[in-house]
């Protein structure tokens, strides 16, 4: 392919067939099929995934060198310039085929799940544009284009949350969900404008190769008080990935933003969207290698969501809600992966994640479509009997989730534990247990979730019963086609992902200081060494403790989880309102900021500034104009202009 | 075969005279006035793209210069010329009046012939004040503006214009006279030391001047371009003109009189007043920052959609009079200069950009306003159901207001947050926090206008936009996507005269 074209105009194709689908659909729908715009926007996004083969092949499998141009200046001022640019390395490849892939997968099964909405075109448009707007983020070759992208995924997130633009529900969450993302958009655009102060550069490259001068460096933020540099910029670019990859407190947003179509939990907010910043950070690993100080505090984050989110999980009724909120336990797990400088491992957890968690989303889409939108799990049962297949790619999902040795989850998921219990930050050590004890908590609500949905009594309605039925191949289809990776990328891919080159200068490990990685790799004797070693490791058990206890609570003794409810009520409560954060945001965020802004109108304008500075004057003037206005006729139009002909003619005739 | 027409003043006078002449001949029959007067507006349009097309971006140097001798006893000329501040500023107005006819096509009734001459006027006047390079000039200018904007929000205005009027009058009217007694002032002292005296503004520019004289002209010069920006604390009377005003008036009243302000700063305060700009340069910071975060936070208590916008121009505004005083914090923070240029260049972007888009948000406002005649957040909802096409136009000024980038919005505010930051830590902080509570107040009301089930009868029986309204839509979103994607084209004219204008702030007066 590249013999032919260059690769800038692969490159190119790759991000435009999105666009122009996107585009086309968006403006010109009104006058297309259903048809047409599906097979625009689908044809659209297959290019993006062949060319990201060839990509991939390219870069990867025939070890071209990596990428890294400029297209257009943005703009320049004074000696910066801003450019739009690609950068094409090991890193971009694979999120490439990643993105593209699970695209493709959520556009073919929207054909099924969309097909009765009258919004058809609108969502393929919308989703067009989101997969553009993330092929940007991840192509970029600077801070600024990261930025755009980052901020255009967040807009399309946005739009597609608000779908359903007739339900309050939906409008809220995704006005709550883009201004809880500009909170972190704050932290990041700082950290962009310190990283623009020290290396006056915003270009990977050179901000990379100056990174290490600056590792000593000191800022004066606090008067007296002189922070490190690095650690400054780290943490303000860190918060930037807070709010986009949902970790606590910013992670608010995830579980109401299901209130989108399931299609786009699936892509944006499961595969692609939320693990924008996991990629983000790795990708400047080598400014985060220069601060223990960022890296501890990530870690801290990443544990709190992993184990924290992970809890909620269990108490969720609401069959996408169990999945957003193992979503945030997973992302927790990927930014504490980052935080002990196993920038690799958090990117191939990212990859098998997007796999299994993209498909149980599409799963539960399938499950609802049969269930003909009923999403309690209380409300389900036995649908094994009437969805075959949706069944058993579920339960292939669920195990890669909960660490099945074998499938796709337990390799990443355990060598992040791993790494965790080598690092050598003391962060790490609370960390380690965090993410054990979630290995229980995962399996557990996974379990239960998949029992409640597909075992047990059968608890719909007969009307509901009567219709149950599998789903259209164009659902089930990409069920199965991401089942696959699910089941095999991890046994596949570990050994060059993570002990190999693959990511060569990609991502940057101070391993001196940073060891757990290469401390991973010398007790690495391959994948299958990898399970039977798994088997005896406290992780399996735990999971499999974690299988029992669902089991044995919600099959052996169905009663039982309703007496635990009745005896620990205080703390089903607190789970149950999401440890008050919603509240507390509510609150004082929401609801202070408009009583200041309240407060600031009727006393700073309209009392002080208004009634006492200038109605004060205006009166005397008023007073004044009483007694003018006798000689005055009212009309404001001819006089005006006699104001202005006499200034000037008197200006003349004076000044002459 | 353009390139030796005196150009600016055709650009100058075309509107004008061509707006007496609608007001002369229009009253018969209101259809041909509009036709004619939007032939002379795109005329205008058309002459004032040659200003672009024929300017030279090498050079700071006032170009298409034009002098005639006026009163020649104190020195005061016909002198008009551009440089790469003004020239973007002339061509926004030149294009947003084309909209502002367009937009009044239908909506004005009542003697509509005058309502266009109005704006033509206006547009003339507007013109004027950026491109006059003679101080007495540019008063006459900047005084006789202010006329047709009265005579706008006079006759078409809503029912409390009085109060409008009166507040917009006396506000403006403090400044600019203490303005002019500057510039008699500066005109004495030039000839007390050169033996002749000038109102040249290129000669003020080089006028030495004490430090006592400087701050006193400097806080003359602020206090009448803080009123127009508007700036913090002496802000009040915008929301209220632009509540009072019709549709038109309020768009040429934000996308360009708000404009002057800004451009007075660069023109005047920075380049004749540099030390009095550095000792006082705090004060204008901190009116700044309060006005991005203060006013913010009012944006967000507004129910009237008017005065929303109007809130949320005086926060961007913010960012122009930030971006424009930071070059001796930077100084004075890193030990050099580098910054300051990208804080002055993002700050004049930010006011072209804010011209299309808080044109649009008015506009947007005046197509409800149109059909329900309602400007309250409350008494809409829906709307989506009902104007799926205007939504769409809707929520994407909304984004380009609260900055999203790949919009115009966003293009001055990341460059003076860029700068900010070198300045101090905590600028680039508070002016950022813009971020959060700018998509706040935009995206909350975009929420209860125009998402959810339809509200009430009025919104069930609204109409989607009309040719002629989407054609002006389209216009606008273009304008905010092409300068949002690739703001480079305008950034190079404004180069050159950004280095002369930082050689100037830096060169001390005393």
């Amino acid at each position: 392919m590249f013999e032919t074209y260059t690769n800038l105009q692969v490159y190119l194709a790759i991000v435009l067939a999105p666009l122009i689908g996107s585009v086309l659909t968006g403006i010109f729908g009104t006058y297309m099929s259903k048809r047409m715009a599906h097979t625009i926007t689908i044809s659209g996004v297959a290019l993006s995934f062949l060319l990201s083969l060839v990509v991939f092949n390219y870069h990867i499998l025939h070890e071209m060198p990596d990428y890294n141009q400029n297209i257009y200046t943005w703009l320049k001022t004074e000696n910066l310039t801003f450019s739009i640019g690609f950068l094409i390395d090991s890193l971009t490849a694979m999120m490439l085929v990643v993105v593209s892939f699970v695209s493709l997968m959520v556009h073919i099964y929207t054909i099924g799940y969309m097909a009765d909405d009258n919004g058809y075109k609108r969502f393929f448009s919308y989703i067009s544009l989101f997969t553009f707007s993330m092929f940007m983020l991840v192509m970029s070759n600077n801070f600024m284009q990261l930025f755009f992208g980052w901020e255009a995924v967040g807009l399309v997130s946005y739009l597609l949350i608000g779908f359903y633009y007739k339900k309050e529900s939906a409008i809220f969450a995704n006005l709550k969900a883009f201004l809880v993302n500009r909170v972190g958009d704050f932290g990041f655009i700082l950290g962009i404008a310190a990283v623009l102060m020290y290396f006056n550069s915003l270009d990977y490259v050179e901000v990379f190769k100056q990174a290490p001068q600056f590792k000593d460096a000191m800022i004066e933020i606090m008067p007296g008080e002189q922070w490190s540099l690095m650690t400054v910029i780290c943490i303000l670019l860190f918060i930037g990935a807070m709010g986009k990859s949902a970790q606590a407190p910013l992670h608010v947003w995830l579980p109401d933003s299901m209130e989108g179509p399931t299609p786009i939990s699936a892509l944006i907010h499961a595969a692609t969207m939320v693990t924008a910043g996991i990629f983000m950070v790795s990708r400047m690993s080598p400014l985060y290698e220069l601060s223990d100080t960022a890296l501890s505090f990530i870690i801290y984050v990443g544990a709190f969501t992993a184990f924290f989110m992970g809890l909620l999980g269990i108490i969720q009724n609401d069959i996408k809600r169990v999945v957003a909120y193992s979503t945030l336990s997973q992302l927790g797990y990927m930014t504490v992966a980052l935080g002990v400088s196993s920038y690799s491992i958090a990117v191939f957890h990212l990859m098998t994640h997007a796999f299994f968690k993209a498909l149980l989303f599409l799963a539960a889409g399938s499950v609802i479509i049969g269930m003909h939108h009923v999403q309690d799990i209380r409300q389900m049962g036995n649908l094994k009997k009437y969805m075959p297949i949706t069944y058993i790619t579920s339960l292939i999902g669920t195990l890669a989730l909960i660490g099945f040795p074998g499938l796709s989850g337990f390799f990443s998921k355990d060598s992040i534990i791993e790494a965790v219990h080598y690092s050598t930050l003391p962060a790490a050590e609370i960390a380690y247990y965090a993410v054990l004890s979630g290995v229980f908590i995962t399996a557990f609500y996974s379990i239960r979730l998949f029992i409640l949905v597909f075992h047990g009594k059968e608890r719909m309605d007969e009307h509901t019963k009567h219709h149950l039925k599998e789903s259209p191949w164009v659902v089930t289809l990409p069920l199965i086609l991401l089942a696959i990776p699910s089941i095999a990328i991890g046994w596949m891919t570990i050994e060059p992902m993570l002990y190999g080159d693959y990511f060569k200068s990609a991502i940057t490990i101070n391993s001196v200081a940073h060891p757990s990685l290469s401390i991973l790799s010398e007790s690495f004797h391959g994948g299958l060494a990898m399970i039977t070693h798994g088997l005896q490791t406290l992780p399996f058990w735990l999971m499999v403790a974690g299988v029992t206890s669902a089991w044995f609570l919600y099959v052996i003794q169905p009663e039982l989880p309703g007496k635990i409810k009745a005896m620990f009520l205080p703390i089903y409560k607190l789970l149950e309102n999401n440890y008050g954060f919603d509240q507390f945001n509510q609150w004082f965020f929401a609801a202070g900021s408009r009583k200041l802004g309240g407060f600031l109108s009727s006393i700073g304008d309209a009392l002080l500034i208004d009634g006492l500075v200038v109605n004060g004057s205006a009166k005397t003037v008023a007073w004044f104009a009483s007694v003018i206005r006798k000689v005055q006729t009212g009309y404001l139009y001819h006089y005006a202009f006699t104001m202005l002909f006499g200034l000037i003619v008197l200006l003349i005739y004076v000044l002459n | 075969m353009f390139a030796d027409l005196p150009l600016l003043s055709l650009v100058i006078w075309t509107p004008i005279i061509g707006g007496l002449l609608v007001l002369v001949t229009g009253s018969k029959n209101a259809v041909e006035a509009k036709v004619l007067s939007l032939l002379i507006s795109i005329v205008t349009f058309f002459f004032s793209l040659f200003l672009y097309t024929d300017f030279d971006t090498t050079t700071a140097k006032m170009q298409f210069t034009e002098f005639l001798p006026w009163i020649s006893n104190f020195h005061i000329n016909y002198s008009l010329g551009i440089d790469g501040l003004s020239m973007p500023l002339i061509l926004l107005t030149t294009f947003i009046t084309i909209l502002v006819i367009i937009a009044g096509w239908k909506v004005i009734t009542f003697k509509a012939e005058q309502y266009m001459a109005a704006f033509l006027i206006l547009e003339g006047l507007m013109v004027g004040v950026f491109a006059a390079l003679d101080a007495m000039l540019f008063y006459v200018f900047w005084e006789a503006m202010l006329i047709p904007m009265f005579i706008i929000i006079g006759i078409w205005g809503g029912p409390n214009r009085v109060y409008a009027t009166i507040k917009f009058f006396l506000y403006t009217f403090l400044g600019s006279v203490l303005m002019l007694i500057s510039f008699l002032y500066m005109y004495w002292h030039a000839s007390q030391i050169n033996g002749v005296g000038t109102f040249s503004i290129l000669d003020l520019h080089q006028l030495p001047l004490g430090i006592m004289p400087q701050i006193l002209i400097f806080i003359s010069f602020l206090l009448a371009f803080a009123v127009k920006v508007p700036m913090w604390p002496v802000h009040t009377w915008l929301p209220d003109a632009h509540v009072e005003a019709p549709t038109g008036g309020s768009v040429i009243l934000a996308a360009i009189m708000l404009k002057l302000g800004g451009y007075g700063f660069v023109r005047f305060s920075l380049p004749i007043t540099p030390d009095a700009s550095q000792a006082l340069d705090w004060l204008v910071i901190a009116m700044s920052l309060i006005a991005i975060v203060y006013i913010g936070f009012v944006a967000l208590a507004q129910t009237d959609m008017k005065k929303l916008v109007a809130y949320s121009s005086i926060s961007h505004m913010g960012f122009v009079t930030l971006g424009f005083f930071l070059i001796w914090q930077i100084q004075s923070n890193t030990g050099a200069t580098a910054g300051a240029g990208m804080g002055l260049e993002g700050a004049m972007v930010q006011m072209i950009s804010h011209g299309f888009i808080s044109g649009a948000m008015f506009l947007s406002i005046g197509v409800l306003y149109d059909r329900v005649h309602s400007r309250e957040i409350s008494a809409y909802g829906g709307v989506i159901n009902k104007m799926p096409a205007f939504t769409a136009f809707a929520v994407f000024f909304a984004m380009a207001n609260a900055g999203l980038p790949g919009t115009s919005g966003f293009v001055g505010e990341f460059m003076v947050i860029m700068a900010a930051f070198k300045a101090n830590f905590w600028y680039a902080f508070t002016a950022a926090i813009t971020l959060i509570v700018g998509a706040a107040y935009s995206l909350w009301m975009v929420k209860r206008v125009f998402y959810g089930e339809v509200r009430n009868d009025n919104v069930a029986s609204l109409q989607d936009l009309d040719g002629r309204e989407f054609f002006i839509m389209t216009l606008l979103a273009i304008a905010v996507l092409v300068l949002g994607v690739w703001p480079d084209p305008l950034l190079e004219v404004m180069h050159a005269s950004v280095d002369n204008l930082m050689a100037h702030i830096q060169y001390s007066k005393l």
